[in-house]
C-alpha cells in the first residue's frame, strides 16, 4: 500500500498532463485539417498563396522583433515605443515617397526610389531610437524595472499623437513604383512583386544583422553587455556607447521594415506601428526574448499561422473563420510556451527575468 | 515593518472624498427645479434647462472630428453649424455649439455622451456619427432626459423598438433601406447573381451586409458565398480575399470605413480570383479621403452607395451650399443636410415648448422637448419630408443612390432608389 503511494506520488503529473495535451492537439488539429483538405472549397493554389502571404507578413515581424530583443538582450527592456519608431520612419518616408511620384520619378527609377525612400526611413527611425533612449530610458537606467516599461508606454503615444499632430490622422496611400506591381512567377507560382522584395530584403537584412553582430567588435562588445554588463565595463567597453548601438541598430533594421511594409499595404497613418509592434514583440517571445534567430524564425511562425491557421485548422462549418486569426495565433502561442517557457529557442532555466 | 503615519492618513482622507463624492447630489436631475421670475418648470422627471436673460442656448455636437473618419464627422458639424448660423436666434437668445469629439469608436461615444450630459446647459445633442458610438452614447443621454439626434447614424438596433433608447432619434435613413437598395442594384443594375460580404464587426457594417445578405437570397434568388469578418485596424487582408476568390462571387459588398475599405480595395485588385468581381461599398466610405488612401486606379469603377444628394428643391443648391462653401469649403461627406436638418427640427421643437420666464430666461422642460421633437410630422427639410415614428426614425421614406467612382476619383451617381423604410422592414 505505501509502496504504491508513494509512486503514484512520484508520478510526473505535470509532465502527464502536457503529454495528454498534446496528444489532443494533434488529434485535434489533424481532423479540423482533414475535414478542411476534404471538404476541397480552397485549391492547393490558395494555401500556397497564404503560405506565401504569411512569409511576407512574418518576415516583416520578424525585422521588427530584432528591435525588441536586442534591447531585451542588453537592457531587459522591453521597449514597447518600438512600434512608433517603425511608424515614424514610415510615416516620414511617404512626404517623399509622394514627391518622388508627383515628379515621375518613382516609376522611371523605381529601385533607386525604393533605396531612397529606405535610406529616409531608416535614418529617421533611428534618430527616434537614439532619442528615445537618450530621453526617456538613460536617465532611468537604475530605476526599478516597471519604470522604465511605464515610460515606453507613454513614450509611445507621445510619438504617435506627435505625429498625428504633425502630419494629421488621415490614412495616406503610399505610392508604390509601377514595375513593382503586378505578379510575377516564382517556380511556378505566381507571387506580388512586392512581397517578392518584402522576403528577400528582410532575408537580406537578418543574414546581415547576424554576421554583424557574430563577426564585428562592435557586435562583441554588444554581446559582452548582454552577458555582463559590470565585467564588460570593467573590460573597457564603453557600455553607453554599445546601449545606444543597439537602439540604432534595432531603429535602422524598424525604418527598413517601415518602407517595405508601405509597399506591401500602400497605406501609412499614425497608428501604423502599434498592432505591428505587438504582433512583433510576439514573435520576439515565441522565438526566445533575446535571441536574434529565434525573433527570425518567431516572426515567420507567427505570420504563416495567422494567414493559414483560420482556414486549415478550423472545419469549414464555422462561419467568418478570419476573424478568429488573432484566436487562434495566440492560443498556439500560449500553448508553445506552456511547452517551452522560454520561447522555441530560448532555454528554458535562462530566466533572466 | 510600520507604514509610515502619512500613508494612513492619505488613505483615510481619500476615502473620505470618495465617499463625499458618491453621497454628493447628482446635479441637474433634481426634479421641477424651479426657475427664476417666478415661472414653473412643468417636467417632474428631468427637470428643466435654465437658460439666463443674456445666455444663449446650448446645442452639444458629438461627432467624429478626429482620425481617419473626421471627414465624415466635420461634415455635419458644418452643417449643424449652417444651421445655427441662418437661424440667428431662439426666441432671442443665441445659439451656441459644444463640440465633442466619438472618434468614431464605442468607448467615445460613452466619454463624449458623458461629458456633454454633465454641464446641465446642454439642451440636445447632435450625434453620434457612427452607429458604434452611438449606442452609448444613446443610452447615457437618455438616462438623463436629453434629447439625440443623429445625423448619420444608419444601424437598424437603434432604432429597433427592443433596443430604442427613448431619447434618441435620427435623420439619417435606416441601413434596413440602404442595405435593400444596394441588394437590387447588385441583383437588378450589376447583374449578380452570387455575392460575398465582408464586415468589420461594428453594428454598422454588421447590420448593412446582414440587410443586404438577406435581400439578396430572398428577393432576387441570389447565392451568397462568404460572409466574412475583418478586425478594425487590420492591414492584411489577402487570406481572407483569397478565401473569397476561391468561390468566385459576382460582387463584392465590404460596408465598412475608410482605413480598412482603402485596404481590402486594393488588396482585392492584387487577387487573382476577383478580377471579374464588383467592388461595393457604403457611406462610410463615400468621401474623397477614400479615393486617395485606396489610389484613384484602385477605386475606379467601384460601386459606394449612400444618401441621394441630388436634392430636388432650391434651397440646398442656392442658399445652403454657398454658405457652406463659403465657411467651410467643400464638403468632404454626405451628411450635412441631416445634420442640418436634424438641427433646425431641434430648435423647432425648443420654440414650441420653452416657457419664457418673466425676467426673459427660458425654461425648457426636457421631457416635453423630447416629446415635441418626436410628434415632427411633416418637417420639410433638405432630404426630404421628415416624420419621427415612436422608435426615432424621422426619416421614413429615403431616397438612395448608388455612385460609380469614376477614374479620376469622383463619385458618379449612376442608380436611385427611393424606399419605405415600412415596406422595407
Amino acid at each position: 500500500m505505501g509502496g504504491m503511494q508513494r509512486a503514484m506520488l512520484r508520478l510526473p503529473i505535470r509532465q502527464i498532463f502536457l503529454v495528454v495535451l498534446a496528444i489532443l492537439l494533434a488529434v485535434g488539429l489533424f481532423l479540423g485539417i482533414r475535414s478542411n483538405l476534404q471538404a476541397g472549397i480552397l485549391s492547393g493554389a490558395d494555401y500556397r498563396s497564404f503560405v506565401i502571404d504569411g512569409i511576407a507578413r512574418g518576415a516583416l515581424y520578424a525585422v521588427i522583433a530584432v528591435g525588441y530583443t536586442l534591447v531585451y538582450g542588453i537592457l531587459f527592456l522591453i521597449n514597447f515605443a518600438h512600434g512608433e519608431v517603425f511608424m515614424s520612419g514610415a510615416f516620414t518616408s511617404f512626404f517623399v515617397a509622394r514627391t518622388l511620384s508627383q515628379t515621375g520619378f518613382l516609376n522611371e527609377n523605381p529601385l533607386l526610389s525604393v533605396l531612397i525612400l529606405l535610406v529616409v526611413s531608416m535614418a529617421v527611425s533611428t534618430i527616434t531610437a537614439v532619442l528615445l533612449e537618450r530621453i526617456a530610458y538613460r536617465p532611468l537606467r537604475g530605476a526599478p524595472r516597471l519604470i522604465p516599461l511605464i515610460t515606453a508606454i507613454g513614450a509611445s503615444l507621445f510619438l504617435q499623437n506627435t505625429f498625428r499632430a504633425f502630419y494629421g490622422a488621415n490614412t495616406r496611400g503610399y505610392p508604390v513604383p509601377e514595375s513593382l506591381q503586378g505578379r510575377m512567377d516564382v517556380f511556378g507560382i505566381p507571387i506580388l512583386r512586392t512581397q517578392i522584395i518584402v522576403i528577400i530584403g528582410a532575408a537580406l537584412l537578418m543574414v546581415g544583422l547576424y554576421f554583424f553582430i557574430e563577426r564585428t567588435k562592435t557586435g562583441r562588445s554588444m554581446r559582452a553587455v548582454g552577458e555582463d554588463r559590470e565585467i564588460a565595463a570593467l573590460m573597457g567597453i564603453n557600455v553607453d556607447r554599445v546601449i545606444v548601438q543597439t537602439f540604432a541598430i534595432g531603429g535602422m533594421l524598424a525604418g527598413a521594415a517601415g518602407v517595405l511594409w508601405a509597399l506591401v499595404f500602400s497605406q501609412v497613418d499614425f497608428f501604423m506601428g502599434f498592432f505591428p509592434g505587438i504582433k512583433a514583440f510576439t514573435a520576439a517571445v515565441l522565438g526566445g526574448i533575446g535571441n536574434i534567430v529565434g525573433a527570425g524564425l518567431g516572426g515567420l511562425l507567427l505570420g504563416v499561422l495567422e494567414s493559414l491557421a483560420p482556414y486549415l485548422f478550423i472545419s469549414p462549418s464555422v462561419p467568418s473563420p478570419n476573424q478568429l486569426t488573432d484566436a487562434i495565433a495566440f492560443t498556439i502561442l500560449v500553448l508553445i510556451l506552456i511547452f517551452r517557457p522560454g520561447g522555441i529557442l530560448g532555454s528554458s532555466d535562462e530566466e533572466k527575468a | 515593518m510600520r507604514k509610515p503615519k502619512w500613508v494612513v492618513q492619505i488613505a483615510i482622507l481619500s476615502s473620505v472624498l470618495l465617499l463625499s463624492a458618491a453621497c454628493a447630489r447628482d446635479s441637474g436631475g433634481g426634479g421641477g427645479a424651479s426657475g427664476g421670475g417666478g415661472a414653473e418648470c412643468p417636467d417632474s422627471e428631468f427637470g428643466c434647462v435654465e437658460v439666463g436673460a443674456d445666455d444663449p442656448i446650448t446645442l452639444g455636437t458629438l461627432l467624429v472630428i478626429t482620425g481617419p473618419n473626421s471627414s465624415l464627422g466635420l461634415d455635419s458639424q458644418y452643417g449643424a453649424q449652417i444651421a445655427v448660423d441662418m437661424r440667428g436666434d431662439v426666441l432671442g437668445h443665441e445659439i451656441e455649439l459644444v463640440n465633442e469629439d466619438e472618434g468614431c469608436v464605442a468607448e467615445g461615444g460613452q466619454t463624449g455622451a458623458q461629458s456633454l450630459v454633465s454641464d446641465p446647459q446642454i439642451v440636445a445633442v447632435i450625434g453620434t456619427s457612427c452607429s458604434s458610438a452611438g449606442v452609448p452614447a444613446a443610452e447615457i443621454t437618455s438616462e438623463k432626459g436629453v434629447l439625440m439626434v443623429s445625423p448619420s447614424n444608419t444601424a437598424p438596433d437603434l432604432t429597433d423598438p427592443a433596443t430604442h433608447q427613448p431619447f434618441y432619434a435620427r435623420t439619417a435613413h435606416n441601413d434596413l433601406v440602404q442595405g435593400a437598395a444596394m441588394a437590387q442594384f447588385a441583383a437588378e443594375e450589376a447583374k449578380a447573381k452570387s455575392a460575398a460580404t465582408i464586415h468589420d464587426g461594428s453594428p454598422y457594417a454588421d447590420g448593412l451586409q446582414t440587410v443586404f445578405s438577406e435581400k439578396f437570397e430572398s428577393e432576387y434568388g441570389g447565392t451568397i458565398t462568404t460572409q466574412e469578418a475583418i478586425g478594425v485596424g487590420d492591414k492584411d487582408f489577402k487570406p481572407v480575399l483569397t478565401s473569397i476568390a476561391a468561390k468566385k462571387p459576382d460582387y463584392l459588398y465590404y460596408p465598412v470605413f475608410i482605413p480598412e475599405g482603402a485596404g481590402i480595395t486594393q488588396q482585392a485588385r492584387q487577387t487573382a480570383g476577383l478580377a471579374d468581381t464588383d467592388l461595393a461599398g457604403s457611406d462610410g466610405m463615400l468621401s474623397p479621403d477614400f479615393v486617395e488612401a485606396a489610389d484613384k486606379d484602385n477605386t475606379a469603377g467601384m460601386f459606394l452607395s449612400g444618401p441621394d444628394l441630388e436634392f430636388k428643391g432650391s434651397f440646398y443648391q442656392k442658399e445652403f451650399l454657398p454658405a457652406y462653401k463659403k465657411k467651410f469649403g467643400d464638403p468632404a461627406s454626405v451628411f450635412h443636410a441631416h445634420a442640418f436638418d436634424a438641427t433646425n427640427m431641434v430648435l423647432d421643437a425648443i420654440e414650441e415648448v420653452a416657457v419664457e420666464t418673466d425676467d426673459g430666461g427660458l425654461l425648457i422642460p426636457r421631457t416635453q422637448l423630447r416629446d415635441a421633437f418626436f410628434d415632427t410630422s411633416g418637417y420639410k427639410g433638405i432630404v426630404g419630408t421628415l416624420t419621427c415614428d415612436e422608435n426615432g426614425d424621422c426619416n421614413p421614406t429615403t431616397t438612395i443612390a448608388v455612385n460609380e467612382v469614376t477614374p479620376a476619383g469622383a463619385f458618379k451617381p449612376t442608380f436611385s432608389v427611393t424606399l419605405d423604410l415600412e415596406e422595407a422592414k
